[in-house]
């Protein structure tokens, strides 16, 4: 542990709602609002044309420290980084940076597509903030570590997406700032190439540099980081180590589940809200209790909606207490087993005959469409426990400590 | 004009300083006029200019020639019509060696406007994701024009040459009509590139807009058409100052139109600060509204 390396005080942004249904105003209002004052009175900051994406955040990062930024969509994660990498300017409070900062906040952002792979090492890097003579003495390395050696002067719009993802992700972790901010990029690239990424970012982070990363995947996060900030609209709610915060976080998850899910704000922000999710539950088929069921026995989910819409179709993603994903359904993917059934109404059902998941807590995300566009989405809308079963005539672990799911198999054993 | 100077300053560097930056809510005019941000970013700047000449003629079939062809084209055009048809008075000179010393400069300022003003929506993944000085976009987009510039005015002298004219000494004036021309072109390119990331009507305006430009300004015909005092006032375009600087400067004739070059180039002045101004003014707001 070092000097500070970031500190915030009282730091938030605010963004102004509704100018993108709005249309982007007239050019007298852009030209007034240039020159002149910006015609916005402070005392509406509050009010309903406003968002406060983040809100009087006061941290401090000490050097080498990897920080978790934990939250749900819209939490003020990625407004956070925004902010600290400069792209976007606090509308109050202040941060002070000490180094240079690095983001990896969308790997292959810069790459150009009539470029080739060389030229494109070049541009990319400066464009993440590295000096052309660094470049020079890494860019070997980077090339070897892309794979992509034979390629170099090919246009990277030839490149396969792997291809192109690799070398961008590449320069990225060849970047030496002193302070690293990374988000959600270990989605890229095929398993080997993940975790070779994963093992870089681990490197990154135990050379003493300070990162400070945002992953859904609670997994990674607990894996790297050493301190957790959980985020809660736009403010900072728990810090502390990774665990106790990322328990926290998990908790809270399920406290908000079993209220009423019309409350929660933290809705998926490309719906169009013509119909929301009121209720999920998950329930065997034997009338026990609701939200617990036994591995291996049939069971259903159903989704309740404020209102009946043509052509609904849902998408239920169920992920394990480290915001792994386990497995989808996606009715838009149909089968002939699929109905349509008139007495349903403003409720969806999935009906899974038989459920192979090892014993342990699960929650549900869902994702609501209607005449192909998205109606809303709510992650975490519920959760359940699975409890030890029989799964194909085999009882299952007592605890899910190994895995997730419980696969129909047979032994061949010597005698 | 910062991306110009830098391109080869790259040689290797001690470790970078560690130093604090503080993030906090700006206002009025702090940004573009920052050389030390400038400076820090002049890696960036050098590598966007060179990206942008790469990438210029890059899958044509022609490649560099366009940068001979677009002027050529013009001039022809105008002197079948303007020259031929219509009978525009030319000063004297050969029509087509009178508009292809007006066409040169003048594309370099109509590319300018045309691929600045799209230079920051073009790229608005890097703009909504990565920091950097804004302002290099539009600035690379000029830079590159420079070389375009070079090429044309090296076919120009060559048909001046061949055509048996021998520039005088005024030839040296052309650098300074060239920075003329780039202050006027910077100035409004950078704030047209401003405007469309939260207008997109200026996609639309701009094309239309360097039309009207094109035959508001002495490109195919000659300023001596008005009557003076409406002639000096014209240079407040500051096009006017340029291109008959060019036609002076290469063909090494007539007076020297130091009346129009002098108005010209204030009001160029003029134009660089507003449009800087206006960048500056809205820099920030650019990664929340493109």
């Amino acid at each position: 542990m070092g000097d500070v390396a970031i500190e915030t005080d009282g730091l938030g942004k605010r963004y102004r709602l509704g100018l993108y249904r709005r249309g982007y105003g007239t050019l007298r209002e852009a030209i007034s609002g240039a020159f002149g004052r910006d015609g916005e009175d402070e005392s509406d900051y509050d009010g309903p044309d406003f968002l406060w994406a983040l809100r009087d955040l006061s941290l401090t990062i000490r050097s080498g420290e990897v920080v978790g930024l934990i939250g749900h969509n819209g939490a003020g994660k990625s407004t956070l980084l925004k902010v600290l990498s400069r792209i976007t300017e606090p509308s109050a409070g202040f941060a002070d940076v000490t180094g240079r900062v690095g983001s990896l906040l969308e790997v292959g952002t810069g790459f150009h597509p009539e470029l080739t792979g060389r030229e494109n090492v070049y541009l990319n890097g400066a464009i993440l903030g590295m000096r052309r003579a660094e470049i020079r003495a890494r860019f070997d390395e980077i090339v070897e570590f892309a794979e992509v050696e034979r390629f170099l002067d090919t246009p990277v719009k030839r490149y396969s997406s792997g291809m192109s993802v690799r070398l961008a992700f590449a320069v990225a972790a060849h970047l030496e700032p002193e302070i690293l901010l990374v988000d959600e990029v270990l989605a890229v690239g095929d398993a080997s190439f993940q975790r070779k990424s994963l093992g870089k970012l681990t490197e990154v982070a135990s050379e003493g540099r300070t990162v400070i990363f945002v992953s859904h995947n609670l997994a990674i996060i607990q894996a790297l980081c050493t301190r957790g900030v959980l985020l809660e609209r736009g403010e900072a709610v728990a810090d502390g180590p990774v665990k106790v915060t990322i328990d926290g976080y998990l908790g809270a998850l399920e406290r908000a589940a079993s209220d009423d899910l019309l409350e929660r704000t933290d809705r998926d922000r490309r719906g169009y809200y013509d119909t929301q999710i009121k209720r999920v539950e998950i329930r065997n088929h034997h009338g026990g209790p609701p939200d617990v069921i036994v591995a291996g026995e049939p069971a259903t989910i159903a989704v309740d909606l404020t209102e009946h819409l043509p052509t609904l179709e849902c998408r239920i993603t169920i992920v394990d207490g480290l915001g792994q994903p386990v497995t989808t359904f996606d009715s838009e993917v149909s089968a002939e087993v699929d109905v349509r059934d008139p007495s349903l109404d403003a409720r969806i059902e999935c009906v899974i005959r038989s459920l192979p998941l090892m014993p342990g807590r699960y929650r549900i995300d869902l994702l609501l469409k209607a005449g192909r566009q998205i109606q809303d989405g709510l992650q975490a809308a519920g959760f359940f426990e699975v409890q030890p079963g029989v799964v194909d005539g085999r009882p299952t672990p007592i605890t899910g400590s190994d895995g997730d799911v419980v696969l129909s198999h047979l032994w061949r054993l010597p005698p | 004009m910062e991306a110009v100077t830098q391109q080869h300053a790259t040689e290797p560097h001690a470790p970078p300083r560690v130093e604090t930056i503080r993030l906090q809510p700006t206002t009025g005019f702090s940004r573009v006029l920052a050389p030390r941000e400038l400076w820090r970013y002049r890696d960036l700047a050098a590598q966007i200019a060179v990206r942008d000449i790469t990438v210029r003629y890059r899958q044509t079939l022609l490649g560099a020639i366009w940068a001979v062809l677009q002027p050529v084209g013009l001039m022809v055009v105008f002197s079948l019509f303007f020259g031929g048809l219509a009978g525009v008075s030319s000063n004297g000179l050969p029509y087509p060696l009178f508009s292809l010393a007006a066409v040169v400069p003048w594309t370099f300022f109509a590319n300018a406007q045309l691929l600045g003003s799209e230079s920051l929506v073009g790229n608005s993944a890097l703009v909504s994701k990565i920091y950097f000085p804004r302002i290099f976009m539009p600035a690379g987009i000029l830079v590159a024009g420079f070389v375009d510039l070079g090429i044309a005015i090296v076919i120009l002298l060559t048909v001046v040459l061949i055509w048996g004219f021998v520039p005088s000494v005024a030839i040296l004036s052309l650098p300074l009509l060239i920075v003329i021309a780039a202050a006027a072109a910077l100035g409004t390119s950078t704030a047209l590139s401003a405007l469309n990331v939260r207008y997109r009507d200026v996609r639309y305006v701009v094309p239309f807009a360097i039309q009207i430009w094109l035959f508001a300004s002495p490109v195919a015909y000659p300023s001596s058409l008005l009557e003076e005092p409406w002639r000096t006032l014209s240079a407040i375009n500051p096009m006017v100052g340029v291109v008959e600087g060019f036609r002076w400067a290469t063909l090494g004739t007539g007076a020297a139109p130091w009346d129009l070059i002098g108005v010209s180039a204030v009001s160029a002045c003029a134009l660089l600060i507003a449009g800087l101004a206006y960048f500056d003014r809205v820099e920030r707001g650019f990664a929340d509204y493109i």
